[in-house]
């Protein structure tokens, strides 16, 4: 039987900022389908991990990468365009950023931006992302107001909604609850387990609970370094591997 | 001891406060002095003067007489072709530097020589002008010359007012755009640049502007004491003529003519200061027009 490749595979990643480095040999892979958990205190690179997979940290000056990533087995250094690269991984960051443009602009923006111009289609792809977003039904009447207007957790989902305008394979949700409140969180987390059929998803998250809801597996970062990933029932039993883990999920420190 | 009541502490620091209000509010208001009591001077010396017929008849009389229609249209000439040539080069240029370039030493050189530039005295500036345009490349003195002088001195400030304004649609925009797959391009053209453009439009008019008084920079690159050209006529001067210009009749007139009436240089300096004040008025105008459909 051939096994297909993992949909991510990360091997020793070393990441530096100037002379500072802050991912130290990282190492995972997540398979198709999977909701794959990141938890992990602030510093521990997270974020700078999540914008290694779409090679967004290519923005930052004075960075040095080591190791390789593939995403469908193809390193992501070598991938002939790197555009369609971003397009295959959705990311919400974790303040919401309706883009100044009408709601509808900012759902038909990513497809715009990859040559989609006809306008059935466009109006076809914008709905479908607004209802996978829990969001058409409150501004299906308004779609020509800015997204700016919308509040904080209307934001959120318009931000998830142009996360999965291109069409993604792979979502990255990056602590995307931190400026919602809980019944929108408890939503968005509907609209997850619902998108897992069709698509992968690391959630990177600080509220811990919120990976034991959802995450199939679970990874601790901690200062840059995995700590310990196992299924999400054994990261949250009485008895991890690592005693930081136990620690950490428990609340004790962190 | 009752409740709310002052203290010696309490007194001092509500005094103090009033005291910032008033000196800092008096500063504030100390600037408008200077504008206020020029604009005033001038109005008051040389309004006399001021009518259609002195605004679009030419000087007579060896400057004694008439209007400056000659200088007025020399200046619009200067400050208007500058701007033609400034403002893309600028802009272009500052969109490069703010949304392409990387951290390295060209673009430090870059800045340096942009910040030095700035720097550099008007004279200077006359000198290389006179260099570049009028002999180098063979313009002559003219008005094609002076206003690339001047564009040369202006494009500093351009660059700098427009980076700040790029600089202030924030970054997350930014981020979001290439996280979907946007180009730095597609990014800039579609909300980098329809969000900072109010700010870059009003920043080139008001810094262009300024041109408008210099005279060292286009007294040896193609302004002239005197050219006779046809009165009223908006097209009378060629590209390649020598022109007049309000900041260089202004120098004439006080300088090297006699017995021309008191109030000539002063109405001519109110003409040049009004000038001035209407084309940043509109650019003004511009910027809270453009704002109201700011986007966030």
């Amino acid at each position: 039987m051939v096994t297909s490749p993992p949909k991510i595979e990360v091997r020793d990643l070393r990441l530096a900022y100037g002379h500072k480095e802050v991912l130290h040999g990282v190492s995972f892979a997540v398979p198709s389908h999977e909701i794959f958990g990141i938890i992990g205190p602030a510093q521990s690179a997270k974020t700078s991990l999540l914008r290694c997979l779409n090679r967004t940290i290519e923005f930052t000056p004075h960075i040095h990468v080591s190791g390789s990533i593939r995403v469908d087995g193809q390193d992501v250094r070598r991938v002939p365009d790197v555009y369609e690269l971003r397009r295959k991984i959705g990311m919400v960051a974790p303040l919401p950023v309706g883009l100044p443009l009408s709601i509808y602009d900012n759902v038909a923006f990513a497809p715009r931006c990859a040559g989609l111009t006809n306008r059935q289609e466009l109006e076809a792809r914008v709905e479908k992302c607004l209802r996978q977003a829990a969001l058409w039904d409150e501004v299906k009447d308004r779609l020509d107001t800015l997204g700016t207007k919308l509040s904080g957790g209307q934001q959120q989902r318009l931000t998830i909604a142009r996360a999965l305008s291109h069409e993604p394979e792979i979502l990255c949700l990056d602590e995307f609850s931190i400026a919602i409140d809980p019944v929108t969180t408890m939503r968005i987390e509907d609209v997850l387990k619902e998108l897992r059929r069709e698509i992968t998803i690391i959630l990177v998250t600080n509220l811990t609970q919120q990976a034991r809801r959802l995450a199939d597996r679970t990874m601790f970062l901690w200062n840059g370094e995995v700590v310990e990933l196992d299924r999400t029932e054994v990261m949250f039993s009485d008895s991890p591997k690592d005693r930081r883990t136990y620690d950490y999920v428990q609340g004790n420190f962190g | 001891m009752q409740p709310f009541q002052e203290t010696p502490f309490s007194r001092r620091k509500r005094r103090n406060e009033r005291l910032a209000q008033v000196v800092l509010g008096g500063m504030a208001l100390a600037m408008v002095i200077p504008l206020l009591l020029i604009v005033g001077y001038l109005m008051f010396k040389g309004a006399p003067l001021i009518s259609l017929s002195f605004l679009l008849s030419n000087p007579t009389h060896g400057m004694r007489e008439g209007g400056l229609w000659s200088a007025l249209l020399g200046t619009i000439y200067l400050v208007v072709m500058a701007l033609l040539v400034a403002a893309p080069i600028g802009v272009l240029c500052a969109v490069y530097l703010n949304e392409y370039a990387r951290d390295n030493w060209l673009t430090r050189l870059i800045h340096l020589a942009v910040i030095n530039l700035a720097g550099v005295p008007s004279i200077v500036h006359a000198l290389f002008g006179l260099g570049a345009f009028v002999l180098f490349a063979g313009l002559g003195r003219s008005i094609l010359a002076a206003s690339l002088t001047l564009a040369i001195m202006t494009l500093p400030v351009i660059i700098a007012s427009t980076k700040e304004a790029l600089a202030s649609v924030p970054m997350s925009f930014r981020e979001a755009c290439w996280n979907v797959g946007a180009s730095r391009w597609q990014t800039i053209w579609k909300v980098v640049l329809p969000n900072s453009i109010s700010g870059i439009l009003t920043g080139v008019i008001l810094q262009v502007s300024r041109t408008a008084g210099e005279t060292a920079p286009i007294m040896f690159t193609g302004a002239v004491f005197f050219k006779k050209i046809e009165a009223g006529n908006p097209f009378a001067y060629a590209l390649t003529d020598q022109c007049m210009a309000l900041s260089m009749h202004l120098y004439t007139v006080t300088t090297q003519v006699t017995n021309a009436p008191e109030a000539l240089p002063y109405a001519i300096a109110l003409v040049l200061v009004g000038a001035v004040l209407a084309v940043n008025a509109t650019a003004i105008w511009l910027r809270s027009r453009l704002r109201s459909r700011k986007k966030w």
